[in-house]
């Protein structure tokens, strides 16, 4: 809610003539959702500070505006009153517009010129994502200072906050300082108060000229403008990196927000490993009709239908959201007839019998029974195994072991946050053998991916074949 | 009198038309059935091309006319065909239809003199067809009637003459297993086999006497057996003629099994083997005579294979029955009656592996049926198996209808050494595994307290997904809590919330008497506490060795530790052993809906992402504003400029609201070091064995946790409350009072609740609860600065419409579900209701892709 801008040296005073907004003066500005003042707390030759003071209205944040028919974006509980966020950005270009655009007739000179500038930004939110501040600003040059506090002193317990003060300071040319602001305060935080929509890709690109392409984690930034539009983000991407290629300069790729990301990214990441690894093992069995129980975005799907052997393929989700993510990764309302009559995608779940798994060659069942709680797996053992009953089952999770050789993951933690458990290797192969010995079935256990001599591979796969076939 | 030509077809059957062209089919049709039982291809011929005579649609209009013809016998619904079928092949496809849906094909053909037909071909200008199709036509029709009952056709009717045609009458039989007009009471025997002591046992002790050589019961009861009378017992003959005379006589009514079936076959004069204990039924019956064995036959002959009792309340079979079988006839059906359905698979006996029809059964009617022993009667789905082994030293079990109750004999001894012993374990426990299928569409419950309660497809997709990812074993889930309301807004201006408002809803709905009952802010918490395991496992179906659970409103496990689980659990035992809670409700288990605290236990996540961080995001950044501001007013000199001053005024008074804010969600934070740092605060106690409460006041509630709950562990606190006379003005001050003391300090607030659990107003119910929450306390709930003139006003526009309707609903759920629960229905009736509870709590999703 409030950004202070400081400028240090001699005659300082004259930021009011680069900011188009008079020392003496508080002014007042209406926002979308609010107001915005601008108003000094210092003036004089030697520093002079500019304060950009939003006041946020929480309760059309959260019922939305009168008369507007779209209902809140937040609770009526939220930080985004109080937080340096997107409102920020828009309120920069809102108030600080001619500024933003380097224009000023009366100070020509000084706006061309870099000149020392302090910016503050009070409550911004780095989701305690350290490193965050330094990998955005000091590549453009900028000294990075930040301040973080515990989450609520009487609970120390609860640990620090996500929100740092975060203080830059460099020589720039005000109109930088300001883009640079503009462009990277949203990235924080994920969060927006308006939807994206493709005229944001312009926004950044045009604010971003001149500096952006030429950032070591532009990805990330994209990334991180467009949290929810991953193709908006693919598509600034690809320019910013033509742009860079026409500098001559070599990209530094960051990879983020993968689903693997405790994994190691050198070789074949695990993931691709793993579901090339099932593929393989489903085509071996002999299988023509598969059904992929926790299918998720449909990877694993998604090679299956590629090869000419399977002949059908039952996608299944108990996460509507996920799947509408797995039809959207499919292009399931481009995909051509022949391989769309091969597929089917449905909600469904693995804790209830379900008819419509009856009949399959082969299930498999990826990474998903660690998300189910442990006083739930006989229901999904019965729900597969007697129910379903498939020739073939690949299961696989991961191997608890493994996460030793992780070393951003602390010790006794899973994984992922919804994984309700980890097995060893024994207590995999312990559950297989019973598995085995209920429902009449046999158990092939393999590893995936890079072995390690003490703790094996990072995933455990079984391949359970029901007896008698 | 004119002479009626009697046409007598079942009332549930599917009709062909058959006649050729002008045979006057369609008239006839319009005359004797409504119009919606006709299904003409004319009509679906016109449906599709706008023209009924339209021959090139035929094909896809008979497609029509047969899927609609099917969806009306999937409703048993009476069918009749109207299109010429003179071809083989349409008459083929009319008994496959029959075939598939198990119900009679009948036949009405019009054979008329070929001279009628062609002049009244004539005189049909828009569809005038040469003279030879009419000869060809009524050609066909005579050669056809021959081989219809050969084709399937179970009831043929030939009108032969205009006069034939002027005087039909039709009447509509009833079908054989049709009984609904039967009442009972009833008492439903398992199978005998030959033990005939056991039999004549089971009937005295039900209360039948031996008069005029039968036995009839004093008060009109009826005996149904459900057959197998012979093979492997002593005495085979015996019961034969017992059951022959209690069937003459009217006093029972009987359905052949496997066995009499078979027997049948060897009387007959068919080859059968006479393994599985014929050998001896075989011998006595040839000591009766020729005419015992002739009575028999004839008996057996007549029996029907199934009956629909009680308004269709009520089905018995030998071997159990398919939901989409009952009322049907087929000899399908009848061989699922004798044999029920196996998969083709041995097991190590060598006996058939069964296909598990109870499992999927979703009927209204109870089954009572036997055919496969076991050593206790087995339950399901409203399906009873009461072949408890008699012949096998069991005993001989009899369900009394409508009394719902289970009288039995022991075995005088094991007569016959079964091939599998009655013990034997199933390996897997089979019975009750949900099936999704119930629950991902729209679902219509119907509940004791609103007729119906309607969950959309789009929810139940939402709740799927909360149930499968979250939720404790469905088996624990008999309740989940409804939705609060508040009250309306408060027309004190410094009050968004004042008790005064709950007080007006409850005495504007005739509720003279309310209790007021101190919130306690925590979580809401459901506790179901068995005596042990072995009650868990017998009455909740749980096989984890656990005998009881904690968990949230939305039916989730409240701690991921289950230690402190047990151990809370456990601290609840020992003080409802002490105080005598099992023994004088006579239960082994009860359910409890409380408040547990601290919040900050199961909110952590929340309070950590959400509560504290606003707090936390504000403290900085206002603190950092106010700064800002001050240095700005201090260094002003011109004073015409006022707005810094009404600024630093304003975010000054943000800070204080954000210092009460943190101030208040501190209130209900704090940490849980051991075991005893935890409050549980019961205010309902739900239901036990064979009660649920919700015919007790709130004050016997409150009452009874003081005297049972909340006696001397101090985890366990009773809830102070306050009884409120609407009508009286002193009263509610006491009421409002005590609210004011209740909330300044911070505290939640309180509910306020009719004094009866369950409260009407005529045939309105009433909501159940109130809730009135204090004033610093809804800084939580509306954010900090939600007391600020111009915010209060806006928030004091808020409709209670939503809430409250979904606060009743929820309730009847909750309700319902409980009282199902204790009444014994199946798994899937009492989920049902709190998966509808889930669905209606949930953001609706789409389902469909």
């Amino acid at each position: 809610m409030l950004l202070t801008i400081t400028y240090e040296g001699q005659n300082t005073q004259e930021l009011g003539f680069l900011l188009h907004k008079h020392p003496d003066r508080t002014q007042e500005f209406n926002l979308n959702y609010g107001k915005a003042y601008v108003f000094y707390p210092e003036v004089s030759g030697e520093r002079t500070t500019a304060a950009l003071l939003l006041d946020i209205d929480p309760i059309d944040l959260a019922r939305g505006k009168l008369g507007s028919r779209d209902g809140g974006l937040f609770d009526y509980v939220n930080d985004r009153p109080y937080t340096v966020a997107s409102f920020m950005s828009t309120a920069i270009s809102r108030v600080f517009g001619t500024a933003l655009g380097g224009r000023c007739e009366q100070r020509e000179e000084l706006a061309n010129k870099p000149i020392p500038l302090t910016a503050c930004l009070f409550s911004l939110k780095d989701g305690g994502e350290t490193e965050l501040a330094k990998q955005l600003f000091e590549p453009l040059g900028y000294r990075v200072d930040t301040k973080r506090t515990l989450l609520d002193e009487k609970f120390p317990e609860w640990g620090a906050s996500p929100y740092i003060n975060l203080t830059i300071s460099g020589t720039v040319r005000l109109c930088e300082l300001l883009n640079h602001l503009y462009v990277l305060i949203p990235v924080f935080d994920k969060q927006k108060h308006y939807y994206t929509s493709e005229a944001e890709i312009k926004k950044l690109l045009d604010h971003g000229e001149g500096w952006l392409s030429a950032h070591p984690y532009k990805e990330k930034i994209a990334r991180r403008y467009f949290p929810a539009k991953w193709s908006y983000a693919r598509r600034a991407i690809d320019i910013l990196l033509s742009e860079d290629a026409d500098t001559g300069e070599t990209a530094e790729t960051t990879e983020e927000d993968s689903p693997d990301d405790t994994e190691d990214k050198t070789r074949t990441p695990l993931n691709k490993q793993r579901m090339e690894t099932v593929r393989d093992a489903v085509l071996a069995s002999g299988a023509s009709s598969v059904i992929d129980l926790g299918c998720g975005e449909c990877r694993l799907t998604s090679l299956l239908l590629n090869e000419p052997q399977i002949k059908k393929v039952t996608a299944c989700d108990v996460s509507v959201n996920v799947l509408e993510k797995a039809a959207k990764h499919l292009r399931l309302d481009r995909m051509a007839p022949f391989r769309k009559n091969k597929l089917t995608l449905m909600q469904a779940s693995l804790t209830y019998r379900d008819k419509r798994f009856e009949g399959y060659d082969c299930a498999c069942v990826i990474e998903v029974i660690e998300h189910i709680e442990p006083t739930r797996l006989s229901a999904f053992e019965r729900a597969v195994f007697e129910f379903a009953l498939p020739k073939t089952v690949i299961l696989t999770t991961p191997n608890r072991e493994y996460n030793a050789k992780y070393e951003n993951m602390q010790e006794n933690t899973l994984r992922h946050g919804d994984h309700r458990f980890e097995w060893t290797r024994e207590e995999f192969a312990a559950w297989t053998k019973k598995i085995c010995g209920r429902f009449g079935y046999s158990c092939e256990i393999r590893g995936i991916g890079e072995p390690d001599e003490t703790y094996g591979n990072p995933t455990q796969m079984g391949v359970f074949t029901k007896n008698g076939n | 009198m004119e002479i009626k030509y009697r046409i007598e077809i079942p009332e549930f059957c599917l009709v062909a038309m058959i006649g050729g062209t002008s045979s006057g089919k369609t008239s006839f049709a319009n005359r004797y059935f409504i119009p919606t039982e006709v299904l003409s291809s004319d009509f679906f011929r016109g449906m599709i091309s706008d023209d009924e005579n339209c021959q090139d649609v035929s094909s896809d209009a008979f497609d029509l006319l047969y899927y609609a013809a099917g969806k009306r016998l999937d409703h048993r619904k009476f069918t009749v065909i109207d299109a010429t079928n003179l071809k083989l092949e349409a008459r083929k496809q009319i008994i496959a239809l029959a075939k598939e849906q198990n119900v009679h094909a009948a036949a009405i053909v019009l054979n008329l003199p070929e001279e009628l037909l062609l002049e009244r071909n004539k005189k049909r200008p828009e569809r005038n067809l040469p003279e030879r199709v009419v000869r060809q036509h009524c050609r066909e029709v005579k050669r056809c009637i021959r081989g219809l009952k050969r084709e399937g056709f179970r009831f043929v009717h030939v009108i032969n003459s205009p006069e034939q045609l002027e005087n039909v009458e039709i009447v509509r039989t009833r079908l054989w297993n049709d009984r609904r007009d039967e009442h009972g009471p009833f008492d439903i025997i398992g199978d005998i086999h030959g033990c005939f002591d056991e039999l004549l046992n089971l009937l005295t002790k039900l209360g039948y006497q031996k008069t005029d050589g039968t036995l009839i019961h004093p008060d009109g009861r009826k005996a149904a057996f459900l057959g197998d009378f012979c093979d492997r017992g002593p005495k085979n003959a015996a019961v034969l003629r017992l059951v022959m005379d209690m069937v003459k006589s009217g006093n029972a009514i009987a359905v052949p099994g496997n066995h009499d079936a078979k027997l049948l076959k060897y009387l007959r004069g068919k080859s059968v083997s006479e393994a599985h204990g014929m050998d001896k039924t075989i011998a006595e019956l040839n000591a009766c005579g020729e005419e015992f064995k002739a009575e028999a036959a004839s008996f057996i002959d007549g029996l029907i294979s199934h009956y629909v009792l009680d308004d269709g309340k009520l089905v018995i079979s030998h071997a159990g029955l398919k939901q989409e079988y009952i009322g049907r006839t087929s000899s399908k059906i009848r061989e699922f009656c004798l044999y029920g359905e196996t998969t083709g698979e041995t097991d190590s006996y060598g006996l058939p592996i069964r296909l598990n029809w109870a499992a999927d059964y979703r009927g209204r009617a109870t089954i009572v049926y036997g055919h496969i022993a076991d050593r206790e009667v087995k339950s399901l789905n409203g399906t009873y198996c009461i072949d408890t082994g008699c012949v096998f030293g069991g005993k001989l079990t009899a369900y009394r209808y409508p009394e719902r109750e289970f009288i039995q004999v022991d075995a005088r001894e094991e007569y016959y050494v079964p091939v599998k012993p009655l013990d034997t374990e199933t390996e897997v426990d089979m019975e009750d595994m949900l099936t999704v299928g119930d629950f991902n569409h729209k679902m219509h419950i119907t509940t004791r307290l609103l007729p119906s309660v309607d969950i959309d497809v789009n929810n139940a997709a939402a709740a799927l997904e909360t149930m499968s990812r979250f939720a404790a074993d469905p088996h624990w889930l008999i309740y989940l809590p409804p939705t609060m309301s508040p009250c309306e807004t408060s027309g004190l201006c410094d009050y968004l919330e004042h008790p005064l408002q709950a007080f007006s809803y409850y005495k504007s709905k005739g509720m003279k008497n309310v209790i007021c009952e101190k919130k306690h802010m925590g979580s809401r918490a459901v506790i179901i506490l068995c005596r042990d395991a072995a009650t868990a496992k017998k009455r909740f179906g749980i096989l984890d060795g656990t005998r009881g659970i904690i968990y949230s409103r939305t039916g989730r496990r409240f701690f991921d530790d289950l230690e402190t689980e047990e151990t809370l659990l456990l601290r609840l035992y020992d003080t409802l052993v002490k105080t005598g809670f099992f023994d004088d409700f006579s239960t082994d288990w009860v359910c409890l809906d409380t408040e547990l605290m601290p919040w900050s236990q199961k909110a952590q996540g929340l309070i950590r992402s959400q509560y504290a961080a606003t707090g936390n995001a504000a403290l900085h950044g206002l603190t950092a504003a106010v700064k800002a501001l001050s240095q700005a007013e201090k260094r002003k000199t011109d004073t015409s400029e006022p707005q810094t001053a009404t600024l630093l005024e304003h975010f000054k008074s943000k800070l204080d609201d954000i210092d009460r804010y943190i101030g208040a969600y501190r209130e209900y934070c704090w940490t849980v070091n051991n075991i005893d740092d935890f409050r549980i605060a019961p205010f309902h106690i739900l239901a036990c064995e064979g009660r649920v409460f919700s015919g007790e006041t709130h004050v016997w509630h409150m009452e009874t946790i003081k005297k049972y709950i909340a006696v001397n562990d101090p985890i366990f606190m009773a809830t102070p409350y306050l009884c409120v006379d609407t009508e009286d003005d002193a009263s509610i001050q006491k009421g409002v009072d005590w609210w004011l003391s209740l909330t300044e300090e911070g505290g939640e607030g309180m509910v306020v609740k009719p004094e009866t659990f369950l409260a009407r107003q005529n045939h309105t119910l009433l909501q159940p609860a109130i809730k009135c929450r204090g004033r610093e306390y809804l800084r939580i709930i509306y954010g900090a600065e939600y007391l600020e003139p111009d915010h209060l006003t806006r928030l004091k526009k808020r409709s209670l419409n939503r809430k409250r309707t979904l606060a009743l609903k929820e309730f009847s759920l909750g309700m319902e579900s409980l009282e199902r629960f204790v009444s014994g229905e199946p798994l899937y009736k009492v989920h049902e209701c709190s998966f509808g509870v889930l669905a209606l709590e949930s953001e609706p999703v789409d389902p469909r892709l």
